[in-house]
């Protein structure tokens, strides 16, 4: 008895849903035994990580400023992977997001205006687009891997903002904190749920849901990259500019992460400190599989990755659990996420290989970025 | 002056070593067609688990051993879901990445802060008394060796053997390989779990030798710089060895500025090695027939055997 894959005829459209709730169980299962390995009870365990969170608005709101910066970079990436652009360095360019809008809040530290936190948000685009366009400067112009000269770039825009919290925007009267000044109240995000921290931001991350999903299902646009992504010569021939395409979802995404960053500067943190994130820029990239590059999809996805990373919070304080069971969780979801898409082209077959082979047809071949 | 210089000299060694490892692996997997983003996770998961088996048993082998399994385990995690399940190279690899920095800082919670006197040197009986050459070539500990051999017996293999001729024909064109009789798939799970295990070396290496201990994180992206390397060498180990200890030099800058008065921030002397990465892709990525000509044909593409 041997298990083999066999393609089928055309994609399985259904599969393309089943698949992330297949992978979600798995995860969990996978979950209880990590914790099992760990000596933890299993249902305390999984109780602290995914329903406590949400047994109080305080955790209702929370989720959804966890989920803000996930979904407005998710969203963005999703974009960008269909078009076959791989755009890693997301955390990069929210960094320098957060340290653009942010130099602005502390430069007008002392106007009050009403004028302060939409310049904060403009520049914050600016910045993320700024960094996003240098990879895409390179690839277009050079041919230089994305991947990498955005991954690099997050390490450079990190250390772009501890050189700034520990040195000239430090808070001057911080004790010597690599912190900098909180934001006056004109640069802080407004709260939108009165008594939690759900703030602004939110309400951008639904609209930049209902604005990708109107981009990629009704404008050319959003075509041309549908198109690029799944047949790059066909998009050529149609006469598609692959470089503009490069541009524009880099540009997209850098925009987006860059207006995360600032979100999380003038929102939850409220001032400029040496680490801004726990990561959200890498998580968004799970995010956007999880939700099959959809937008929608990637609402959802960005609300359960939301959860994982609020259920660490509650896990370590009720059960002093570490919170790099978080990044496990996210890593194992998305495994199980790539295993179980192998249904969406193929089919298991309990037999022989021999048997399989014959209704077996040609490799898929999904051309990837290289060089 | 001499003294400075040797010191120099001894600190791009170690800074290149882990460089050397995951970058020969690296290639070793994209020669075969594959392409593995994971690097990173890799290492994180060899330097943990190598840091803790030494901690355990007190046995530096043990830990390099460690390590080394520890890597090649989380390869083989790849190697399933890229090979056995058809899924995205470059989607899988990051996955990878973002386990292995997941689960390795939480295998190493406990061992934070332990501190070990790391990799005995091992100076080559009469070779290391020579005056400075001995001192440079000859007393180092027993992975410096291995990647000084590893570069050897990689390029002997991929130029020489017959299991390297067909491990390039599987990453240049896997139909063909398949048609001629070689086991593809059978080949890309041996490359990728080498890869693997070199990954893992590198990262035993940085928590057993480089700054013996254990920190979050500590690999600070030099699994990616490894995969930039394979471009820059043009899937080349001589120049694979070569830029490794290329961007050692540059390490040295940022390690040495202080001590050679140079009033720059620390912040920017680190990002010099990923400045350098990027201006290095650019250099080797501009001319497109450079790498259409060295990079593996098959790489990134999924094989399903179908006769």
């Amino acid at each position: 008895m041997i298990v083999s894959l066999v393609k089928r005829p055309e994609q399985s459209q259904s599969m393309v849903y089943v698949s992330p709730l297949i992978a979600l169980v798995f995860t969990l299962i996978a979950g209880i035994i990590m914790f099992m390995i760990m000596g933890v009870d299993p249902s305390e365990a999984l109780y602290a990580f995914f329903v406590e969170p949400l047994t109080s608005s305080y955790g209702w709101a929370e989720l959804g400023v966890k989920a803000t910066p996930l979904i407005l970079i998710g969203v963005a990436l999703s974009i960008g992977f269909r078009a076959g652009v791989w755009n890693i360095g997301a955390e990069g360019q929210l960094t320098l997001g957060a340290i653009c809008g942010g130099g602005i809040a502390l430069w007008l530290y002392d106007v009050d205006s009403f004028f302060v936190l939409p310049l904060m948000i403009i520049f914050g685009v600016l910045g993320g687009m700024f960094w996003a366009a240098i990879p895409a400067f390179l690839k277009t112009r050079f041919n230089a891997n994305e991947i990498l000269t955005s991954l690099m770039l997050t390490y450079v825009a990190t250390l772009l903002l501890s050189l700034l919290v520990h040195g000239p925007w430090r808070d001057p009267d911080g004790f010597n904190f690599p912190e900098s000044r909180i934001f006056s109240d004109s640069a802080t995000l407004p709260v939108i749920w009165s008594g939690t921290s759900l703030h602004l931001g939110w309400v951008f991350a639904l609209a930049a849901v209902a604005g990708i999903w109107v981009l990629m299902s009704r404008t050319i646009i959003g075509f041309q990259i549908k198109v690029v992504g799944q047949a790059p010569d066909a998009g050529r021939h149609a006469g598609f500019s692959v470089n503009k395409m490069v541009w524009f979802v880099l540009l997209l995404g850098g925009g987006m992460a860059g207006l995360a960053g600032l979100f999380e500067v003038s929102g939850p943190i409220g001032q400029l400190l040496p680490s801004i994130s726990p990561g959200y820029g890498f998580t968004a990239i799970i995010v956007a599989f999880v939700g099959r590059l959809h937008p929608i999809g990637v609402l959802f996805a960005g609300l359960l990755i939301a959860l994982s990373y609020l259920g660490g919070e509650s896990a370590q304080i009720t059960m002093n659990m570490p919170l790099a069971v978080t990044g496990v969780f996210q890593g194992m979801l998305l495994f199980f996420l790539l295993a179980c898409d192998v249904l969406i082209g193929y089919r298991i077959q309990w037999g022989s290989s021999a048997a399989a082979s014959a209704t077996g047809s040609g490799a898929v071949s999904n051309e990837v970025p290289n060089g | 002056m001499g003294e400075v210089l040797i010191a120099a000299v001894l600190t791009i060694i170690t800074a290149a070593t882990p460089l050397v490892y995951a970058s020969i692996g690296e290639m070793i997997s994209e020669k075969a067609g594959v392409l593995n983003l994971g690097v990173e996770g890799m290492m994180l998961m060899g330097a943990v688990c190598g840091f803790a088996a030494v901690n355990a048993t007190d046995s530096s082998a043990i830990g390099i051993i460690v390590g080394m399994l520890a890597g090649s385990g989380l390869s083989l995690i790849f190697a399933v879901l890229v090979l056995g399940f058809q899924a995205t190279q470059v989607a899988t690899g990051l996955a990878l990445t973002i386990f292995g920095i997941g689960i390795s800082s939480l295998i190493g919670q406990d061992l934070v802060g332990i501190a070990y006197d790391g990799l005995p040197k091992l100076p080559i009986p009469g070779l290391s008394a020579i005056p400075v050459a001995g001192k440079l070539l000859f007393n180092h500990d027993i992975l410096v060796y291995g990647s000084f051999v590893l570069i050897l017996v990689v390029s002997w293999f991929l130029r020489s053997t017959r299991s390297g001729l067909i491990l390039r024909a599987v990453g240049d064109s896997h139909d063909a390989a398949h048609a001629i009789g070689y086991h593809v798939i059978r080949i890309r799970y041996m490359a990728i779990l080498f890869g693997g295990a070199m990954s893992g070396l590198a990262g035993a290496y940085l928590s057993l030798s480089y700054s013996p201990l254990w920190i979050e994180n500590m690999s600070a992206g030099r699994g990616w710089i490894a995969l930039a390397l394979v471009v820059f060498a043009t899937w080349r180990p001589w120049r694979v060895f070569t830029g490794a200890y290329l961007f050692g030099g540059i390490t040295i800058l940022q390690l040495h500025a202080q001590a050679l008065g140079i009033g720059v921030p620390a912040q920017v002397m680190s990002m010099l090695p990923y400045v350098a990465t990027i201006i290095v892709l650019v250099l080797i990525s501009q001319d497109h027939n450079k790498i259409k000509l060295n990079a593996p044909a098959c790489i990134g593409k999924p094989f399903h055997p179908t006769s």
